[in-house]
């Protein structure tokens, strides 16, 4: 233990700390820019600074650690006519479109800019001028609003070991992008949305979909159908201030209702029904010597990742469509049949945690005769400003009930938002499926928590079945690798391309916290434990669905409505 | 493609990558993209950081040179001397901006801080002949000279091809 004074208080602080650190453990908030928590620090900003006693300069707080007898000062005069140097220099180059930013009242420049009470312009010179790249399905990059903090290129690659964008040229005209500063489309990104979570401004941002949504409403002659993920109802609350974790499935359907859509479903229906798939394709890989291991197929970014940079890998990817395009696809056919409506007519909106999901919905296998499986994707933090607008006062909204049939669940279901979700329900169903008897103790907390690999075997019917469950794409390298090596040990495996899974995804409410993630968490993991029905094969609807409609698991028609296919996307990079 | 460069580097070693630029600088005067991506590719360093590195230091170029390297002092007695309106003059001769080439590749034009010869400002230096106190109403006729070079050194060439 180190003890040194901040601000005249004493502080005990354990070596090695940084500065920061040690001033927040007493409840002193120092700002910080492009410092990252676990990450190593850079001191780039230096908006951190503080003045320490006997050094000569200002300190960068974020990256010095404490030593014994320091006498820290982080609000001397000195380093607050630093500090707000550094913020006029970044304001005075920056469009100052404040009033019609989509980051309005949720920046960290605007906050910075409103506590240090900038006032006036003193510094007026040449402003950056970049062109918005809308090149891609799911974000858009506004580079003319980076403050250069850097902290989006260091997710991307190392975090999520991708390094689509970084920093390119020096001085004025430094900017961070794209190799060439082309498109997004063609990059090496994945569109997980990861660094529009860490962006301190708009300068990454989703591509919004909700023009097209409120248009689709307001047009009489579509049939508007909403589905909700299930990672959406732990988090949306967090927009509205309501704790954390709170589950706010019956208000986010309200809602639905009164912005106007025709019917609300529940996403979770498809999730039983993908596993249902999922699992049979597993037990019959394994049973007529498939190809293994089998990935799962339920996150798009995963699959993208994939496709752009081992192909050769693709035949281990689950053929099975991720859940919203089930439903998607199952509300065009099966739903529209019974209800007498034109498959053309009705307009599926998926309210996802996910910014790939747009760039999804757009693919051409997605489609059925030509009819995309779901026609637009809002993001959690989308739908908001769409309750927003229509003067839906959230937090006084009564609790309603999924639509049916598509609106009934499992517990299997809810916990597909986490990361290792997906292979917790499918291992409870492919354990029916292969000894026809139910699995009693159904939490396999081997595969739960935040390691980047979890491992897990389970003996079914005396045979070893190993799993492993990769939580961010950052991880998968070595699985990969192995893979393609010919000595993975693994059956089946889960790929949930942001760290934490869905419920960490690029299209939730903005945050900067990591201790968020874990209380998101525990709020899918109590909706599967307080649910009737835990295994997704128990699903009353999904089992009615295979009797009226589709006949077997991983027959005809399912291989028709609910499988897909895969592209060698690296060819097409390549030539880009 | 340039299998004795990158043989000299281990795989994935990180810190290779500015001497294997300036190898692959050497070979072509220029970093060609597909090189770049072949660099990202056998040090393991992501396409967008191999970039980043390149545009970072003045020394690397990421387009061809033209056959004609014009340089103009853009030092502080050239400045004095008028040397803004020669540069303008050149970007308007050649259709081009500093630090750009042409779309034939025979010129290619920048600025320098100071080539050392402030006693005849304002100065410029095409290849290796230096022109001193130019004024603009000169720079066409300078420009021309070394296209006319050009079409005589093509004509011999396609007699010599002939014969």
């Amino acid at each position: 233990m180190v003890e040194l004074t901040i601000n005249d208080i004493k502080v005990k602080a354990e070596e090695g700390m940084t500065i920061l650190d040690a001033a927040k453990s007493v409840g002193i908030y120092i700002p910080t820019l492009c410092h990252m928590k676990d990450l190593f620090p850079t001191g780039a900003c230096r908006i951190c600074v503080v003045e320490v006693d006997g050094m000569r300069g200002l300190t960068p707080s974020c990256a010095y650690p404490v030593m014994e007898g320091m006498k820290v000062q982080t609000n001397s005069p000195r380093v607050r006519i630093a500090r707000k140097t550094i913020i006029e220099l970044l304001v005075e180059n920056h469009p100052q479109d404040c009033l019609i930013c989509v980051r309005n009242k949720n920046c960290e420049l605007q906050d910075l800019s409103e506590k240090y009470s900038i006032r006036e312009h003193r510094y007026v010179g040449v402003k950056k001028d970049h062109a918005i790249d809308i090149s891609s399905a799911s974000m858009e990059r506004d580079p003319a609003k980076c403050i250069l903090c850097g902290r989006c290129a260091r997710t991307c690659s190392e975090i999520q070991k991708i390094g689509a964008i970084d920093f390119t040229n020096r001085g004025f005209a430094s900017n961070v992008t794209t190799p060439y500063n082309k498109g997004l489309n063609v990059s090496d990104c994945i569109l997980c949305g990861q660094c529009i979570l860490v962006c301190p401004t708009a300068a990454l941002r989703e591509k919004s979909h909700a023009k097209e949504v409120m248009n689709a409403i307001a047009d009489k002659s579509k049939y508007t159908i909403a589905q909700i993920a299930p990672a959406v109802r732990a988090t949306l609350g967090e927009e509205y201030n309501l704790p954390l974790g709170a589950n706010v499935t019956g208000q986010i359907i309200t809602g639905l209702k009164r912005l106007g859509f025709n019917k609300v479903f529940d996403t979770n229906f498809a999730a039983d029904l993908t596993i249902i798939e999922e699992a049979n394709e597993l037990v019959s890989r394994v049973a007529n010597g498939g190809t293994l291991p089998m990935f799962t197929s339920c996150c798009p970014g995963w699959v993208k990742y994939i496709e752009q940079n081992r192909p050769e890998l693709l035949d281990n990817v689950s053929s099975c469509k991720s859940p919203h395009e089930m439903e998607g696809a199952i509300l065009k056919t099966y739903y529209a049949k019974k209800m007498g409506l034109k498959p053309e007519n009705i307009y599926v909106v998926s309210i996802m945690p996910c910014t790939v999901k747009k760039y999804e919905s757009d693919r051409p296998e997605l489609t059925e005769e030509h009819k995309a499986d779901v026609d637009a994707v809002l993001t959690t933090r989308e739908l908001v400003r769409l309750f927003k607008m229509a003067g839906i006062d959230f937090n006084e909204l009564p609790e309603n009930e999924f639509d049916n049939p598509l609106g009934e669940s499992t517990g299997a279901a809810a916990i597909f938002g986490t990361s290792g979700g997906v292979m917790e329900a499918a291992l409870r169903t492919a354990y029916k499926i292969i000894t026809s008897k139910e699995l009693e103790k159904l939490e396999f907390s081997d595969i739960r928590g935040n390691s980047g690999i979890k491992g897990s075997t389970i003996n079914i019917n005396g045979m070893d079945v190993n799993v492993a469950v990769v939580n961010g794409i950052g991880n998968v390298k070595p699985i990969l690798d192995e893979v393609e090596q010919g000595n993975s040990k693994y059956h089946f495996i889960e790929v949930m391309a942001c760290p934490g899974g869905c419920i960490n995804g690029g299209g939730q409410p903005i945050h900067q916290k990591t201790e968020k993630i874990k209380k998101r968490v525990q709020a899918l993991y109590d909706i599967d434990v307080n649910m009737k029905n835990r295994r997704s094969h128990e699903n009353e609807s999904v089992k009615k669905l295979y009797k009226e409609f589709l006949g077997e698991p991983n027959g005809h028609l399912s291989h028709e409505l609910l499988h897909t296919t895969y592209i060698n996307r690296k060819k097409i990079l390549e030539e880009a | 493609m340039h299998s004795h460069i990158f043989e000299k580097y281990p795989k994935f070693e990180r810190s290779n990558l500015i001497p294997i630029l300036q190898d692959i600088q050497d070979v072509y005067g220029y970093l060609p993209e597909k090189s770049l991506k072949e660099i990202s590719n056998h040090l393991c360093i992501p396409l967008s950081s191999v970039y980043g590195v390149a545009t970072f230091y003045n020394q690397f170029r990421l387009t061809p040179l033209g056959k004609n390297i014009i340089r103009v002092c853009r030092g502080t007695a050239c400045h004095v001397k008028n040397s803004a309106n020669i540069l303008i003059a050149l970007e308007n001769e050649l259709g081009i901006c500093a630090g750009q080439t042409t779309r034939d590749k025979l010129f290619t034009l920048e600025t320098v801080a100071c080539i050392g010869a402030c006693s005849i400002a304002p100065v410029i230096n095409i290849n290796d002949e230096y022109y001193g106190r130019v004024s603009i109403k000169e720079i066409s006729k300078i420009i021309s000279k070394y296209k006319k070079e050009e079409s005589i050194k093509q004509e011999k060439e396609i007699q010599v091809s002939a014969e």
